[in-house]
């Protein structure tokens, strides 16, 4: 190519603003790539200065301790009850919980579901890697029909510990659900579909619509026992057949 | 001028947090305190405030994490099995340094207990810390005006040292009625919570990261030193306890919350049949008025411990006194029945005192 092409200084999306890099995720987790669109998401959206994030109990803290917004992380499954009464006592804040899918749909699934159904405006960011990261890979409610973990050295057996879990799915016929959804960020064009979710479901807080929920498959290698490549194939052939991608709810205004 | 009003001791917790200035309430249903719920629900969204049913007494600690975390003021109230349940959100608090007000109407335990009747059988429960080893202030009123004073200095003591507080009240103080002056108390002035969780647009654009993992934002022997720094100044300054008749006393009776009461009136009884009894009641059970009670134990001789359970108090009591006086213990086998309804008479503790005379 010999003619040059015009080098545009309009930005595609704002720098990611983190407090401290590089972040302790392992090579090839896909958590850093969703912290990293929720990032872009609270900038473009101009809530910056207002967003508090509420990290969970499990490598989602580790994005949490990164981004630069007040945050608070820690305790392993209540998010969603600690997201609702600061929002509670802050309405002007932007607020939201990012949970593990084991905390979420296990030890925290109670306050998971009541907060859905009293329809807090808050958002609900889960990481689905169908297992406990940071414990060592263990079952989940998520995990996969025959997936080896060592809770399920034989494999998941649906008469042994049931079926996997679908947590967007599961709170969206609660009337105080503005949004929910899944998406994935394994190739390019599905990081922008889910961008557009994770916009979404803040704009139904910004509107104060009710609750909103956004789940995102994420590969764990490390747990998976898989390269970050074969992660991308086992998300393509084993994920998406169990976890549909898509908007389950999205309301437009209160009934 | 102050108004007068009659009031439960469950009523005055929730009138104490809002004259405390504290406008967010958490809470799940359970006897012997649900009350303070009842009054919260009708009165916080007259004045702007949150009032919030949980899912639960976990969430309900979880919670009151959450509306602290914004640097207000906030309140959960339970009873026994509820806190047990809020341990780990307790815990959490006390770690992350979030302050906030507890109180646990005690009922008699363990397990469901009687279902909601008396007792008194969270003593070591709830002085002993949470996990880590970490203890949090709390406070035991005998009276309905104590609660309400008492309610509003945990905010106070919370506030000054960034240290979850409790109020240890139990079901015969939360149910009865007394006259209550209302007002606020001026504890004198606290720390600005820089520390809030607010939006970095609302702090000059820093942001703050609370962090409940020991030694992540701390080194490890650092966090634990910073702990018992704070922990001294805690030691040394909201230390608390009362003496009634005890400067000629022969045996001192050493009791809290509503075996106090009994307590007292047993002390009059004693007194008026010319039997020197006197009264040690600690007022902070953390920290545990311990030198003061050796002082007074030296002078008298003879230690009673009276309280409503198999022996909690008894055991502070004894470390505190070892080798200075023997401690006697009239515990929950001395109820006037073994029923739900049995309660320690003074009747039953004057006997004890003549014996031991
Ligand atoms: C009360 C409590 N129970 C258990 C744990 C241990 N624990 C920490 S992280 C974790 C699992 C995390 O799995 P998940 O929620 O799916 O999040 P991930 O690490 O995959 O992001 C567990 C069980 C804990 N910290 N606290
Ligand atoms: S354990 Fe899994 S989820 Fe956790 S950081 Fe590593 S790859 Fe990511």
């Amino acid at each position: 190519m010999s003619q040059k092409t015009a080098i545009t200084k309009k930005p595609i999306c704002k720098r990611p603003t983190f407090r401290m890099l590089p972040l302790g995720f392992c090579s090839g987790c896909h958590y850093g790539i969703i912290y990293r669109l929720l990032d872009e998401v609270i900038q473009e959206m101009g809530v910056k200065g207002d967003a508090i994030c509420i990290g969970g109990g499990g490598c989602s803290m580790i994005g949490a301790m990164a981004m630069d917004i007040d945050t608070f992380g820690g305790p392993h499954g209540p998010g969603a009850a600690i997201a609702s009464a600061l929002k509670r006592v802050s309405p002007n804040a932007f607020i939201f919980a990012v949970q593990g899918d084991g905390e979420q749909g296990a030890i925290g699934l109670g306050s998971f579901v009541a907060t859905a159904a009293r329809g807090e405006n808050i958002t609900v960011i889960t990481m689905n890697n169908a297992c406990y990261g940071m414990t060592g890979g263990q079952l989940a409610p998520t995990t996969l029909l025959g997936m080896v973990t060592p809770t399920t050295p034989e494999g998941r057996d649906h008469g042994m510990s049931g079926y996997p879990m679908h947590g967007p799915e599961l709170v969206a016929p609660l009337k105080g659900v503005a949004y929910a959804a899944r998406g994935t960020v394994h190739t390019p064009a599905n990081r922008q579909k889910s961008k557009k979710m994770l916009k979404n479901a803040f704009q139904k807080q910004q509107q104060r619509l009710g609750f909103g929920v956004v789940e995102f498959l994420s590969a764990c290698p490390t747990n998976w026992k898989l390269s970050p490549t074969d992660c991308i194939q086992f998300i393509e052939e084993k994920m998406l057949p169990e976890f549909p991608l898509g908007e389950f709810k999205n309301i437009e205004r209160k009934e | 001028m102050t108004e007068r009003i009659l009031s439960t001791g469950n009523d005055a917790v929730a009138r104490a947090a809002i004259y405390a200035g504290c406008k967010n309430y958490f809470g799940y249903p359970i006897t012997p305190q649900s009350e303070i719920a009842h009054y919260m629900a009708r009165e916080l969204p007259k004045i702007g405030g949150c009032f919030l049913q949980s899912e639960g007494e976990y969430a309900a600690a979880y919670m009151l994490l959450g509306a602290a975390l914004s640097g207000e003021r906030a309140l959960t109230s339970t009873s026994s099995p509820g806190v047990a349940l809020m341990q780990e959100p307790l815990s959490m608090m006390i770690t992350a340094e979030i302050p906030a007000v507890v109180v646990d109407t005690q009922r008699l335990g363990p397990g469901t207990g009687t279902g909601g009747q008396q007792g008194q059988t969270d003593y070591s429960f709830v002085t002993r810390g949470v996990y880590g080893g970490i203890h949090y202030p709390v406070l035991a009123p005998y009276s309905v005006s104590e609660i309400f004073e008492f309610v509003q200095l945990a905010f106070h003591i919370a506030d000054k040292y960034r240290v979850l507080t409790m109020v240890l009240t139990d079901f015969i103080l939360g149910r009865m009625t007394e006259y209550l002056e209302l007002k606020t108390f001026a504890f004198g002035p606290l720390p600005e919570k820089d520390w809030a969780l607010k939006g970095k647009a609302h702090k000059g654009g820093r942001t703050d990261f609370l962090l409940t993992v020991t030694g992540m934002m701390l080194d490890i022997p650092g966090f634990f030193a910073h702990q018992q720094e704070k922990s001294n100044r805690i030691i040394d300054s909201e230390t608390r306890y009362e003496t009634y008749k005890a400067e000629d006393a022969d045996l001192l009776i050493v009791a809290y919350g509503y075996t106090a009461r009994v307590s007292k009136r047993a002390v009059n009884m004693a007194r008026e049949q010319g039997i020197k009894a006197g009264l040690f009641r600690p007022i902070t059970l953390w920290p545990f008025p311990k030198e003061a009670l050796k002082r007074e134990a030296l002078k008298a001789g003879k230690v009673l411990v009276v309280e409503d359970s198999p022996g909690g108090l008894a055991e502070d009591v004894k470390s505190a006194v070892e080798g200075v006086s023997p401690v006697h213990f009239l515990g929950i086998q001395a109820r006037h029945t073994a029923s739900p309804e049995g309660l320690i008479f003074p009747e039953r503790i004057l006997q004890e005192v003549r014996e031991l005379l």
